[in-house]
């Protein structure tokens, strides 16, 4: 047992150094006003449970009592339905009944979206890598990988395992190349169920996680928005109770939609938002019950720690949920993999909704989240409309992955002479505007 | 994961000390784990092109000093030029001497706009300045809610006529608002937009154009990938930014795109957002991004998460216990459940300079750290106090109690009783002279020190050094061994603060 060893011998190391360095800057700031107490307390209001608060909500036998009589002043009647929806702008197949998904319109507007914000899929990439197979092109390949923020382990893997491929397969020119890559990205992305699952009779419970700002509440109306549209009675549950005005968010997607919201006044316990949530779609008879989150960054162990809590609260009356969705924003780099990390840890994630995939952003990560821990993409958010929230499309994201940046390392190359690791090259022909412009 | 760059680079380096140049192959070897690094903290790849270029002008045929070992130097290179490009210093906002100012926050969908234009709002009334809050996001549902919720939270007038329409002429009509209110400043939240939305980016456009903001903010998250590039030139294209904001500062991402913007952009990052109480909001620091980015240790932030939960006395309390081996399981116990708050306890580990190298093989579950408290909490309060109590039935007893086998618990006992010991002689004579040793060289101490800014924590570093020397942690018992110099931790906390208090503000 030496990791039972090294474990006390960190501990014991880190509490003396937390201990010498608080006494060190304490020390320096004598003479302020303590604060220790007031940020305590802070901390607290913020985490209600861990410090072991007694009835502040796990075991309290009155989350049993809070029952429909309780929440319902203040459950939100929405007026008729949809009143707000505006227009489709397009009309597509697939807007019209959003829940029957069929594959191809998806696919269209995953391109079309993509297409909007890259220009031209596949247009300039043949040129670069019509070229033979030469070591450039490899690193071409890997550049446009950690571009699209792939990251560069799971690229070097990638790359690696495509080389020998390659060199089995004989392949010649970069072009054939690139083609191989992207079926090995496609294999890689296509092996998952996709589907969101759905409950056989009751009110089928998602739960719907996330760091900050990643579109949680906005995934959420939309996702509220279609299946209304197919007629489906839907309940949503505002557990994120911390953030300004979360829940009139909520409250006004599901306005839009017609879609009945649970809420509570900010501040209250999210598991027992999440609770009365449930006991409402059940009493309503609703088909789908969908929990809003505050979203929290992973490396925060109270908020982590309040977020199993929702869940496990949840789970006890309504059963296992169906998904537990991570909401990922298409812009974040490699810190994605760590709150996949944490949030599977957490909650059990099922599958990600990767967000905001209309702008330059690649999303690459989610390759290395599926690769590492088999976390499949289920939906990509490609606008601000409702009907923007599509099924995801792992050959057109596979594309898109290889648009405009393949475009970009050329013309760089080209100019720079191709030496990457050696980096020889100036500011000015790097195309870097020198600092300062 | 990749290890923290100097562990790669002492790698490279390996077998090169003492005095010689740094010759282009090593260099040149030392610059492609450079590059991974950079990579891996999310940096742009074009942006790690061009500094690795410069670094590598920098270092090649630099001298190898005898106190640091090429892989140190290099890294000392790589983090000047980190600061440099980062801004030397903070930058403070400059309100120039028209009133009303007008700050305008602009950025993507979900960076923090109007989370930050609160917490700004709090900060300049802090300062004595009287501000207005606009709501000019009149995309997103609720925005100008959430706007007006924040305002209230932190005693500022918001400024919201409307809840949809069009945000130029509230834009407008707020500077106007400002003079009738006679507030000093005009905060404009604007809504999130994506960079290749052409529509909301020329109306960022025209709000900048009706209100002439004295200082335009960018606001970003810091988790942003690659493509923090693009997204920083369309904003500095659109509205000419004049500052950044970093949001989300306290995840635990590594930050390389707030090197990317700078680089890219030339503008100095003015503020970070730090955590999401209306406080958490502080001028941003350089010399701390710089070492955060390089993977290494920050000391700055396991400082911050101390001084959270804990306070001076139980600080005070815990060391001298801990020097004077009066350290009991029960301590232990209580004072892990404190650490735990801070968070998982790799994390905090990471932090500490040095300390990757030495735990880089192992990964430590906090799961296991359940098992540990498992057993302590089935040791009656005598037992804890007094482990010699702990005969085989008691320790039979124990073992069935927390649903371990005897063998883990004969294990914690003893790994314990080890780190008493070593405990005890931690702060002893070898402390003392390493610590003389590097006040009188600070240029090695804030090669120690890792990413404290500037200075270094001499007792840390050699601490981390230490232990990342020996060779994984059994090396612990060899940093202070065979000294047992009394209360050796005190002289350090005199002599150090004179140095630091001037660095940090």
């Amino acid at each position: 047992m030496e990791l039972l060893e090294i474990l006390i011998a960190a501990g014991v190391v880190l509490i003396f150094l937390v201990g010498l360095l608080v006494g060190f800057v304490r020390n320096r700031r004598r003479g302020r006003p303590p604060l220790d107490d007031q940020t305590l307390d802070a901390v607290r209001a913020r985490e209600p449970d861990v410090g072991g608060h007694p009835g502040a909500g796990l075991d309290a036998a009155g989350l049993d009592v809070a029952g429909p009589e309780v929440l319902e002043p203040e459950v939100a009647q929405p007026p008729a339905a949809e009143p707000e929806i505006g227009e489709p702008k397009v009309a597509e197949p697939g807007v019209a009944e959003p829940v029957a998904r069929a594959p191809l319109s998806s696919r269209e507007r995953f391109q079309l979206r993509l297409g909007r914000a890259r220009g031209s899929l596949g247009g300039n990439i043949a040129s670069i890598f019509r070229r033979g197979l030469t070591e450039e092109v490899w690193e071409d390949l890997e550049e446009s990988l950690i571009a699209a923020d792939v990251g560069v382990e799971a690229t070097m893997e990638l790359v690696e395992g495509l080389r020998d491929r390659a060199r089995a397969e004989g392949v010649r020119t970069g072009d054939q190349a690139l083609a191989l890559l992207k079926e090995v990205l496609r294999l890689e992305l296509s092996v998952s169920d996709r589907s969101l699952h759905r409950r056989p009779s009751g009110p089928s419970v998602w739960l719907v996680t996330g760091v900050n700002g990643t579109g949680k509440t906005t995934s959420i109306g939309k996702l509220a928005a279609r299946s209304a549209a197919a007629g489906e009675t839907v309940v949503l549950a505002a557990a994120d109770t911390f953030r300004a005005a979360a829940s009139e968010q909520l409250q006004l997607w599901g306005e839009r939609s017609g879609a009945r919201v649970v809420r509570q006044a900010s501040g209250a316990d999210p598991a027992a938002v999440a609770f009365d949530g449930w006991q409402a779609a059940k009493a309503d008879g609703a088909d789908l019950l969908m929990v809003d989150t505050a979203g929290r960054l992973q490396n925060k162990r109270a908020l982590m720690d309040e977020l199993s809590k929702v869940k496990r609260v949840l789970e006890r009356d309504a059963g296992p949920c169906d998904e537990v969705l991570l909401v990922l924003d298409a812009t974040t780099g490699q810190n994605g993999l760590a709150q996949a990390k944490a949030f599977t840890e957490a909650v059990a994630v099922t599958g990600v909704v990767l967000t905001k995939l209309d702008g330059t952003a690649k999303g690459g990560i989610v390759i290395a989240i599926q690769r590492q821990l088999g976390l499949p993409v289920k939906l990509v958010g490609l606008g601000e409309d409702v009907e923007d929230l599509a099924d995801f499309d792992p050959d057109a994201f596979v594309d898109a992955l290889f648009s405009q940046v393949a475009q970009e390392v050329h013309v760089e190359d080209v100019e720079a002479g191709g030496d990457v690791a050696a980096g020889d090259l100036d500011q000015q022909r790097s195309g870097m505007p020198p600092r300062g412009a | 994961m990749f290890d923290a760059l100097s562990d790669r680079l002492d790698a490279v380096f390996a077998g090169l000390r003492g005095r010689g140049k740094l010759t282009e192959q090593q260099v040149d070897e030392a610059l492609r784990e450079i590059r991974l690094a950079l990579l891996e903290a999310d940096v742009n790849f074009k942006v790690v092109r061009t500094f690795v270029a410069r670094i590598r002008e920098r270092a090649v045929g630099t001298e190898v000093s005898a106190a640091l070992d090429a892989g140190q130097q290099v890294i000392k290179i790589v983090h000047d030029e980190l600061v440099r490009i980062l801004g030397e210093q903070s930058a403070p906002l400059d309100l120039g001497s028209r009133s009303p100012a007008v700050i305008m926050l602009a950025g993507l969908q979900g960076s923090g706009k109007t989370t930050a234009a609160g917490k700004l709002a709090r900060l300049l009334r802090k300062k004595g300045r009287q501000p207005l809050l606009v709501a000019c996001d009149l995309q997103r549902p609720a925005a100008v809610q959430q706007l007006r919720v924040l305002g209230e939270q932190v005693g500022v007038p918001v400024y919201a006529p409307v809840e949809s329409g069009d945000p130029v002429a509230v834009a407008r009509q707020a500077v106007a608002e400002a003079r009738r209110l006679g507030a000093g400043v005009v905060i404009v939240d604007t809504a999130g937009r994506t960079n290749v939305d052409e529509e909301l980016m020329d109306q960022a456009t025209a709000i900048k154009a009706a209100v002439e903001p004295v200082e335009t903010l960018f606001v970003i998250d810091a988790m942003i990938g690659q493509e923090a590039v693009t997204v920083a030139k369309a904003f500095q294209e659109a509205v000419d930014f004049t500052g950044v904001i970093l949001s989300k500062l306290d995840g635990d991402a590594r930050g390389g795109a707030a090197l990317s913007v700078a680089e890219v952009t030339g503008r100095p990052i003015k503020y970070a957002s730090i955590g999401e109480k209306l406080d958490e909001f502080e001028a941003f620091h350089p010399h701390r991004m710089a070492g955060r980015i390089l993977g290494m240790g920050d000391v700055l932030t396991l400082i911050e998460k101390a001084e959270d939960v804990y306070t001076t006395e139980q600080a005070e309390q815990v060391q001298s216990k801990l020097l004077a081996a009066e350290f009991t399981l029960e301590d232990f116990l209580s004072q892990m459940q404190q650490l735990r708050k801070m968070g998982p306890l790799q994390g905090l580990l990471g932090m500490v300079p040095g300390m990757g190298k030495a735990l880089k093989d192992v990964d430590l579950d906090d799961g296991q750290l359940n098992r540990v408290e498992g057993i302590i909490h089935s040791m009656t309060t005598e037992e804890r106090r007094n482990p010699k109590l702990l005969n085989g039935k008691r320790k039979k007893r124990v073992a069935a109690g927390s649903g371990r086998s005897s063998q883990e618990v004969n294990e914690l006992l003893r790994s314990f009783e080890q780190m008493q010991k070593m405990m005890k002689s931690l702060g002893g004579a070898k402390g003392m002279k390493a610590m003389r040793q590097l006040r009188n060289d600070p240029d090695l101490a804030g090669q120690l020190g890792g990413g404290f800014p500037g200075g270094g924590f001499p007792g840390l570093g050699d601490m981390g050094g230490g232990m990342g020397g020996a060779g994984g942690f059994g090396g612990l018992e060899g940093v202070g061994a065979g000294s047992t110099g009394p209360a050796a931790g005190r002289p350090r906390n005199k002599t150090v603060p004179k140095r630091k208090r001037k660095k940090r503000r």
